[in-house]
């Protein structure tokens, strides 16, 4: 009889115990989520009709840096069709828009627009003017950010028609 | 209840309530340390002390320190630095203690390799000592966080990158980690915490467990011998000091303990005081900028072995190999298959290994601070090649040694 009491009783701890165990876990975890007002840092837009081809230009979206590159013609011409299919087309432009984060460990490459590729200083990764890997450690493309083409601009972080398509195709990173 | 008499002084009031001449007994005058050991044996000692001044040099810092992505960087290199009076003194000795913790805790664990003091006994030594290395390298990651300068920014963004796990792509763990897409005021407040309340609690605890691993197997000694302590105390208790292998804790053991705490504590001032620029490092005297990737990234020199480990490899095996760098040290009381505890110079093969894995994290070192180019990161690559190839065969050279 005393036996199984104190066995009831360490299997009823044992429930508590544990039920409360998961609920703390479950808030510790949540406390630990990003914030509603970072979450809702929304949507960018950026107007393409003042970049200059073959000029970087670095826009910030949800804290992150946005390559945006405005091909020139010669670079449109010289493409594989890998690289063609990541181009963001805006008004007959051809426009390179992504993460500027390293898929490796997320350092910034920059840009070198005599040799049309991006090079990174931290691990050595070089990317091509679509921000297709070319050199080791990166082990895939620069990331295509959700977008919608909207006239002349385009919105960052609204998957529009055009995103979609990439989306579908595989080319997004 | 205990039945308690009428004190006759402080002492013994207080030894009826807390037996403190137990506890010294205990502690000190009946804790027994063999004679034939060498300066490297009080690295602990120099080890505790300074987590002593890093404590305080803290505390100081964290009355005028800011945990806010706007003041941080002014509130360290402003307030701090020009405002408060020696500000700069607990700031410079933090910083160098910081460093050269780890110089003294990488000699604390050669020791032990070379003198095989992690196994008969001692693993739990060993492991938990593993533990504490690991609870100092998170300590130190999440302290330079917070001068919230260019590379504890990107310092931030490449390490907590490393919990995506390659093509795992887990970035909702790194979100989840950093509390936001960038690491911002979330990701700083949480590793501020962490900085001064949760990693040093664990330090804390770790360090207990450290110093209880060590009871019972006792520390070892120069020559490996297996000493009977319980005879070995006798013979000192009865007077026999001189014929007795072993001395008391305290003071006996202590005393030359200390001397060579103040022989480090000189080294120690010398550098907070002539050349505390080696452990503050240039660029993150600019604030942190999240468009802007410095040149080149490293990470501090204690580091820079692991670091170096992780690059020179394509993304998925530099993570592998990151990562059983990381947990390797750990097992080496299992792969080490040799029932020889002795010190490495009777061991043959295992000393050649001793030297090839010292020599070998050297040149990590020094090549994870060069730029990845050209000759360095050739060097480098083979340097991560050997370290690997060193512990895959490290259970196969020590299985037939000969028993010494």
């Amino acid at each position: 009889m005393e036996n199984s009491r104190r066995g009831f009783m360490g299997k009823a701890f044992g429930a508590v115990a544990g039920v409360g165990a998961v609920g703390a876990l479950y808030a510790m975890k949540k406390t630990w989520d990003p914030l509603p007002s970072v979450k809702a840092a929304g949507f960018t837009t950026v107007d393409l009709s003042a970049v200059e081809p073959n000029k970087l230009v670095i826009e910030k979206w949800r804290g992150k840096p946005i390559f945006i590159l405005k091909k020139t013609p010669e670079m449109v011409a010289k493409q594989t069709k890998e690289e063609t299919a990541r181009d963001v087309i805006v008004d007959g432009e051809h426009y390179l828009v992504c993460i500027g984060l390293c898929t490796h460990l997320g350092c910034i490459p920059a840009y070198r627009s005599a040799k049309e590729d991006f090079k990174c200083a931290c691990h050595g990764g070089e990317f091509d003017s679509s921000g297709i890997n070319t050199k080791a450690p990166p082990p895939s493309p620069l990331v295509i950010p959700p977008f919608k083409i909207q006239g002349k601009s385009v919105v960052l972080g609204e998957e529009g028609p055009e995103y979609k398509k990439m989306k579908e195709a595989g080319v997004l990173a | 209840m205990a039945h308690f008499t009428k004190a006759t002084s402080l002492h013994d009031w207080l030894n009826q309530r807390l037996a403190i001449d137990t506890l010294r007994r205990v502690m000190a005058t009946e804790y027994w340390i063999p004679k034939n050991i060498n300066f490297l044996w009080a690295m602990g000692m120099v080890l505790a002390f300074t987590f002593g001044i890093l404590l305080v040099s803290g505390i100081f810092l964290l009355m005028y320190y800011q945990p806010n992505v706007d003041l941080a960087f002014d509130s360290v290199n402003y307030t701090i630095m020009r405002e408060v009076e020696f500000g700069w003194l607990w700031r410079h000795v933090h910083a160098v203690a910081a460093s050269v913790v780890f110089l003294i805790i990488y000699i604390h664990m050669l020791t032990g390799i070379y003198y095989g003091s992690y196994k008969k006994g001692r693993e739990m030594i060993w492991i938990s000592g593993m533990l504490l290395f690991v609870a100092f390298s998170a300590e130190a990651f999440s302290g330079y966080m917070l001068p919230w300068g260019q590379m504890s920014y990107w310092a931030g963004m490449v390490i907590t990158n490393l919990f995506s796990l390659g093509s795992l792509e887990l970035n909702g763990l790194v979100e989840w980690i950093r509390g936001d897409y960038v690491p911002g005021q979330a990701f700083l407040d949480r590793f501020f915490m962490l900085h001064v309340l949760l990693i040093p609690l664990f330090i804390l605890g770790l360090i207990g467990l450290h110093f209880g691993a060590l009871r019972i197997p006792h520390v070892n000694n120069q020559d490996g011998e297996e000493i009977d302590f319980e005879e070995e105390a006798a013979k000192y208790k009865a007077g026999k000091k001189r014929e007795s292998k072993v001395i008391a804790f305290a003071n006996d053991f202590l005393s030359k303990d200390m001397f060579v705490v103040s022989i480090f504590l000189i080294f120690f001032f010398y550098l907070v005081f002539w050349h505390y620029d080696f452990a503050m490092d240039p660029i993150n005297f600019d604030p942190a900028d999240g468009l802007k990737t410095p040149p080149h990234i490293y990470p501090e020199w204690y580091f820079l072995w692991s670091y170096e480990i992780l690059r020179p490899f394509p993304k998925d095996p530099g993570l592998i190999a990151f990562g059983f760098a990381q947990v390797i040290f750990f097992l080496l009381p299992f792969l080490d298959r040799s029932p020889n505890a002795v010190p490495a110079s009777r061991r043959g093969k295992f000393f050649i290994w001793f030297w090839v894995m010292v020599v070998d994290m050297i040149v990590l070192t020094a090549m994870g601070k060069l730029p990845p180019q050209g000759i360095y990161s050739t060097i480098g690559l083979v340097a991560a090649v050997v370290f690997i190839a060193l512990w895959v065969a490290l259970p196969f050279i020590t299985k037939n040694e000969k028993q010494v």
